[in-house]
């Protein structure tokens, strides 16, 4: 089925312009970008006021399928990528079992085409069970359908692994994201190291912790090549290594998520489980040097670390809770909130950190609308708001401090291939 | 005035006024406690449990008999042997407890903020009985009544309180009421036992214990516990009690007539030295019978007492 999308205005991330295009989609591909276009067999998508954009993607997200399917599984994840505006999303690989060789990668991309309602592209792990201890089949992880590799949430303690690491993936051209997170300085802690952690008497994480990894992730991208990929930077001294990095043309890329340049530390007081997540919320500081690092490009994507855990994971004392919360349904909207509307990145800049800049960095093609190319395309309208209400979110999991938040800017559809998924804030199939 | 609250979760919560009341109200109560006949039937009918999840000896006997000597009845559930161990979530556990008809549960935890999330789900008051290294309400107001008894107010009064401040939930309660009531509160200890930021908790800050002790009211030193020297966080017992042990000579610095607190179980010989425990300065016996006192005056208020009925 054709489709006319009118009125719009397209937001192109990589030549910074907003035009006033009509698109027109057939068989999967953009057939036609003009102005007043018409087509008599097309289903009008009136976009008038709405920011038509190439389709975004999460280059951070947990699935949990396999092997944690009562948090999420593919379809009830890529449905709350859906609703967000995502065509895409980029799932880390602990799992159960980890996706460390290619027989889980296989069966995330079957699983992803039999239920999956966006496009779910693996990313292998760095290491066996993600150990720390024996490099996995990149090759084979590669071929198999691996877009990047990470140890997510467990860290390579072993500055000599890590080397090996990059070496190996570097060889393959292969983009090495690195949760970085000094396990002998986080040490057990809970929350960041401050006033609040004190007044609350739960162990604190240092910056130190973070950025303490991030300069030695660096230096070994500098010595191996291997493009480097700093995941869920939180600190203003992390910006500001990495800042340094780029300048002397190290090949390192980094993102930041909505709950680190929207929260501080504040939010987990009365024990707030879910704002419980590693690297924890920091202070004011931090997130006005995270923000500034996305306005100056230091910072390249906003990945939301989607991170889905049951209520009864989260309804604990606090030092017994999972960290992590949900963040596919609430990203677009926060980064029009947070960041569009006080004027920190244009529409075009949050558009390239949310589409054109996590496919570069995971080699994979789209992240502009053209003539001819497929038609994944996100249109959110920057006047749409909405209170988050748990009721209403598609994830199986709650786990999100953002919940009766107001947020205005949000996506109101999400077409995958050609197809719509979600409109007019409905899920479709 | 009167009691509001349903729970005591902290001192940090409190007002002035919440504080001078339980502080009043335990005056009667420590008379009580001097009785030859120490039972009054204030609470009969009432029940209180204590569900403990760390071992702790002086405070749950303290609640146990503070909750006797008015009459209420008491039971106490030991984590370790109870459905805890099969895995219940203190939720559960505390709706389960609830259920039966109690009227306060006092609560020990290892976790921080566990008595303020089993507050949130039950119905019945919940007193903190010490949790993680959050808060301890119950020492901060027996160390408080104990300090007001002796030195008439707390207004105005320099009280150091030695140690491992990191750990200590103890210091956290006697920082937040201690200041409330007007007292310039100092900490000193090692510095990697010192939490990061404690002056915005309105604490003056101290790593060496001369300066920390001159011209102090009241000294209060905390137990430091061993597996903290195995964790890295200071060489050995030997120079912890060189560097802050608070001996004679040291005591010597204070005001003439300062006071010395210790919560308790000590270290004799690393923390305090045996001359100062037992000293004429120490009011370390004290503070026990203040913290019955203390104890019986929140089971009181917290069960919809009030101050008048027992004060004429």
């Amino acid at each position: 089925m054709p489709y006319l999308i009118k009125n719009g205005i397209v937001v192109d991330p990589i030549d910074e312009t907003l035009t006033e295009l009509d698109v027109l989609v057939d068989n999967g591909s953009i057939v036609e970008m003009a102005k007043d276009l018409t087509a008599p067999e097309a289903e009008i998508i009136d976009a008038k006021g709405c920011y038509v954009c190439p389709g975004l993607l999460d280059m951070h997200v947990h699935l949990r399928e396999p092997g944690y399917e009562y948090k999420e599984d593919i379809e009830s994840g890529t449905r709350a990528a859906a609703m967000g505006g995502f065509t895409a999303v980029a799932c880390m690989p602990n799992t159960n079992p980890v996706a460390d060789n290619a027989a889980v990668i296989n069966h995330i991309l079957e699983r992803a085409a039999r239920v999956g309602v966006t496009r779910v592209h693996p990313i292998g792990a760095l290491t066996k069970g993600s150990q720390g201890k024996e490099l996995t089949e990149m090759a084979d992880l590669q071929a198999a359908g691996a877009v990047a590799l990470s140890d997510d949430g467990q860290p390579v303690m072993d500055a000599g692994m890590m080397q090996r690491v990059m070496q190996y993936a570097g060889m393959l051209g292969l983009t090495v994201v690195s949760h970085s997170e000094d396990l002998s300085l986080t040490a057990g802690g809970l929350m960041n190291e401050g006033a609040v952690s004190t007044m609350l008497g739960l162990k604190g994480i240092p910056n130190a912790a973070e950025e303490v990894m991030v300069a030695r992730d660096i230096l070994l991208a500098e010595n191996t090549g291997c493009p480097l990929h700093l995941a869920h930077i939180s600190t203003a001294g992390s910006v500001r290594l990495i800042r340094q990095a780029k300048s002397r043309g190290v090949k390192v890329t980094a993102e930041a998520t909505p709950h680190h340049f929207t929260l501080t530390e504040e939010a987990v007081q009365g024990y707030n489980t879910n704002a419980k997540v590693n690297p924890p919320l920091r202070r004011q500081e931090d997130v006005e040097a995270v923000k500034e690092g996305l306005k100056d490009g230091t910072i390249d994507v906003i990945a939301t670390d989607h991170a889905p855990h049951a209520y009864h994971e989260k309804d604990v004392e606090f030092q017994y809770a999972a960290n992590g919360l949900i963040g596919l349904e609430t990203a677009v909207g926060l980064v029009f909130s947070q960041l569009v509307q006080p004027g920190i990145l244009s529409v075009p800049q949050a558009i390239a950190k949310l589409a054109s800049n996590p496919r570069q960095i995971l080699h994979l093609s789209g992240g502009k609308l053209a003539k001819g190319g497929v038609a994944d395309i996100t249109i959110i309208d920057p006047n749409l708001s909405e209170v988050v209400d748990p009721a209403k979110l598609q994830s199986k999991s709650k786990n999100t401090p953002f919940i009766r938040w107001k947020l205005t800017g949000l996506p109101v559809l999400t077409m995958v291939a050609g197809k719509p998924v979600m409109q007019k804030r409905r899920l479709l199939r | 005035m009167f009691w509001q609250r349903k729970d005591l979760l902290g001192l940090k919560y409190l007002s002035v006024e919440e504080i001078n009341l339980i502080l009043d109200t335990a005056i009667p109560m420590k008379e009580i406690i001097g009785r030859k006949i120490k039972k009054t039937p204030t609470l009969r009918g009432r029940s209180m449990v204590t569900l403990f999840y760390e071992n702790s000896t002086r405070t749950r006997s303290s609640f146990d008999l503070a909750a006797k000597f008015l009459s209420a009845d008491t039971i106490g559930v030991a984590a370790a042997s109870s459905s805890v161990a099969k895995g219940e979530s203190l939720r559960d556990t505390g709706l389960t407890l609830n259920a039966m008809g109690v009227d306060v549960v006092v609560i020990r935890h290892p976790a921080s903020g566990a008595a303020e999330y089993l507050a949130k789900y039950i119905p019945a008051a919940v007193i903190n009985a010490g949790d993680g290294t959050h808060e301890h309400p119950t020492q901060g107001l027996l160390d408080m009544f104990t300090i007001r008894e002796k030195k008439g107010s707390i207004t105005g009064l320099k009280v150091c309180i030695v140690g491992d401040i990191l750990h200590s939930r103890v210091a956290r309660s006697n920082i937040w009421g201690l200041t409330k009531l007007g007292a310039e509160v100092r900490v000193v200890g090692p510095a990697t036992l010192m939490p990061l930021d404690i002056e915005q908790m309105g604490a003056k800050v101290y790593t060496e214990l001369t300066p920390a002790l001159e011209g102090v009211d009241v000294v209060n030193v905390l137990r430091i516990q061993m597996e903290r020297q195995q964790q890295g966080l200071f060489p050995s017992l030997r120079e912890y009690s060189r560097l802050f042990g608070l001996n004679q000579a040291r005591l010597e610095l204070t005001k003439p007539d300062a006071l010395v607190l210790h919560p308790g179980p000590m270290n004799r010989g690393i923390e305090i030295d045996p001359q100062v425990a037992y000293g004429s300065r120490s009011v370390i016996n004290e503070q026990v019978t203040n913290g019955v006192a203390v104890r019986m005056a929140l089971l009181y208020l917290l069960t919809g007492g009030e101050y008048d009925a027992i004060s004429h």
